[in-house]
């Protein structure tokens, strides 16, 4: 998998209520929920990101709630990707399940700057800012955690192991 | 090598002798939860699957406490969803507005969940069940849905952080205090996909009611789980609640732990955590002059007997400032009877307080309770994030009911021997 895009960066420690405020979550559709994305962090963000960009951000991304809704929303709202120095762990799970990639470097957060243009390679392990022409190494996935990112999520992996109890 | 109780219970859920941190595990859950933000989602990814029946109607609970009763038509159609799909699967465990409670406050009152359990909930704050001896943790709508599917799930065994508590409480000390103070000292991701084990005298002498507000906040350093040996205090507590046979795991003395932190608990004051994460606690005599809007006493984290109890001394024959709005939520019909018998409410009414039928409500910035711009509110909640009750403007400051409710006398954060010399 190689992805490339322009990166809006933010801090350590952004939580799920920053991702998506829960004054918002009276709906499950992924269009509403986008329109607000990372709204309480940058109000600006959902009308300035375009489709195919990265968000990069400190440690422990996703901290706080069990709020699906926080990946739900950054996926339908374009982002290709996020790279984070940590990722909160419900944030994580809930990121593969609905297939949007995640990227563990903390060298990536620490490196890319708001606008930088990066290359992530998942098979290589690395992230290239050809901006600044820097490469950074990515922690690879699990053999486990691949199977599901191949599956295509976690419930096509379920689907596949609960056809004999239909 | 010895185990943790922790990698016993998901050892026993495998179907495996032995587990180690770090191993990736398929294991069978207890319970599976959901709410009115989570489980619309996972039903929808559930009948996505083709499925007719969940794996067993008796283990998926389903409780609307978040926007409920109802706070606009979206949230009723949230709603809607939970109370069509509980029909039609014949689940036993669906609460209904006037028979419910905060979830977290629910399960355990109604005899769900017992130690040695695994349960699964996608709310962030099922760690609470930890309090009774159960691993338990949130999880997000699609691993409900595949739960609900399969009566099993993926879990990474976790590494453990062993806390120690030594000592004896000071006056209007409690869990809350305990688990703020923690969260200060290891900060937000402190424990990241980590089990906290809370163990100690201070731990021995802590109520039921104290360890769930602990074991709550385990999310808020990051936990995976936070768990607590099973002793006395834990059997009584459950006689009469749980029905069935249950297991007690205990640690062995030779477990491994990823770090193992002793606190001196006799010399912690009342905390209290400043905007905007709960890793800024202090002790309530550091704050200085914090003039304060709103005081909201409630939630899964502090919305149970004791915590009303605790506010009702505090209020008795006192009146709410008069520029500050104190709600008060019991956690469940039964906390709200059983406070009704014992006059609390009476004293929380005339203090000049609101009381609510139990929600969730304010303490995420749902309903009942949204902060206007500029606003401070003094919280028993567990989280306070920007915009996490209302204007991204406003300000929440988590501490434990002693000092909410003093706050809400005083017009600004006080401790509790400035109202009850």
């Amino acid at each position: 998998m190689i992805i490339q895009g322009k990166c809006h960066t933010f801090g350590n420690d952004i939580d799920t209520d920053a991702i998506i405020p829960a004054r918002y979550l009276n709906t499950s559709d992924p269009g509403e929920l986008a329109r607000h994305c990372m709204e309480d962090a940058d109000p600006t963000f959902a009308g300035r990101v375009k489709t195919g960009e990265i968000i990069v951000a400190g440690k422990n991304f996703g901290c706080g709630s069990s709020r699906e809704h926080a990946p739900v929303a950054i996926k339908a709202a374009g982002v290709a990707a996020v790279i984070a120095a940590s990722f909160a762990r419900i944030f994580y799970r809930n990121a593969i399940n609905i297939g949007l990639p995640i990227f563990e470097s903390p060298a990536a957060a620490a490196g890319i700057e708001a606008g930088d243009e990066v290359k992530i390679d998942a098979e290589k392990g690395e992230i290239v800012n050809l901006t600044k022409g820097e490469t950074y190494p990515v922690a690879p996935f699990p053999p486990f955690m691949q199977e599901l990112i191949a599956a295509g999520g976690l419930m096509s992996y379920v689907a596949g192991r609960v056809k004999v109890n239909v | 090598m010895g185990m943790t109780i922790t990698e016993k219970i998901l050892a026993a859920h495998a179907g495996l002798d032995t587990v180690e941190p770090g191993q990736l595990i398929n294991a069978r859950v207890d319970m599976a939860l959901g709410n009115d933000i989570t489980a619309p989602l996972a039903i929808q990814e559930f009948k996505k699957l083709g499925l007719k029946k969940v794996f067993d109607p008796e283990k998926v609970v389903l409780v609307p406490d978040h926007f409920t009763p109802a706070k606009d038509i979206k949230s009723a159609e949230q709603a809607k969803i939970l109370r069509d799909f509980a029909r039609e699967q014949g689940l036993t465990n669906y609460f209904e507005i006037g028979r419910m409670g905060i979830e977290h406050c629910l399960l355990p009152e109604a005899g769900l969940v017992g130690p040695g359990d695994l349960v699964i909930g996608a709310d962030s704050h099922t760690c609470t069940y930890g309090a009774l001896g159960a691993f338990a943790t949130g999880v997000g709508s699609t691993d409900l849905a595949a739960a609900m599917a399969t009566g099993e799930l993926w879990f990474k065994v976790p590494e453990t952080i062993l806390f120690r508590y030594h000592g004896r409480l000071q006056p209007w000390v409690g869990g809350k205090d305990l688990i703020l103070f923690t969260i200060g000292q290891i900060g937000v991701d402190g424990a990241r996909y980590m089990a906290m084990e809370f163990t100690g005298e201070a731990i021995s002498e802590l109520s039921m009611d104290g360890r769930f507000t602990m074991a709550n906040m385990a999310i808020e350093a990051g936990g995976k789980n936070g768990i607590f040996p099973v002793d006395e205090k834990t059997i009584d507590y459950l006689r009469g609640r749980l029905q069935r046979d249950y297991r007690i795991y205990q640690s062995d003395p030779d477990a491994r732990y990823a770090r193992e932190i002793d606190i001196d608990a006799g010399k912690i004051e009342p905390q209290v955590a400043l905007p905007h994460l709960p890793e800024n606690a202090r002790s309530v005599k550091e704050i200085g002059e914090i003039k304060i809007d709103q005081v909201v006493i409630g939630s899964c984290t502090n919305g149970r007997m004791e915590d009303l109890r605790v506010a009702a001394h505090i209020l008795k024959g006192q009146k709410v400032h008069p520029e500050v709005r104190l709600i008060i939520i019991p956690g469940t019909q039964k906390i709200y009877a059983d406070a009704l018998a014992e006059g609390l409410i009476a004293t929380f009414i005339a203090a000049g307080a609101a009381v609510s039928t139990p929600t969730c409500g304010p303490c995420l910035g749902g309903h009942m309770g949204i902060l206007a711009r500029g606003e401070r509110a003094v919280a028993t909640t567990n989280r306070n994030f920007v915009g996490r009750m209302g204007h991204p403007e406003s300000e929440v400051y988590l501490a434990g009911p002693a000092v909410a409710a003093a706050s809400a006398v005083k017009g600004r954060i006080a401790a509790p021997e400035e109202v009850i010399k």
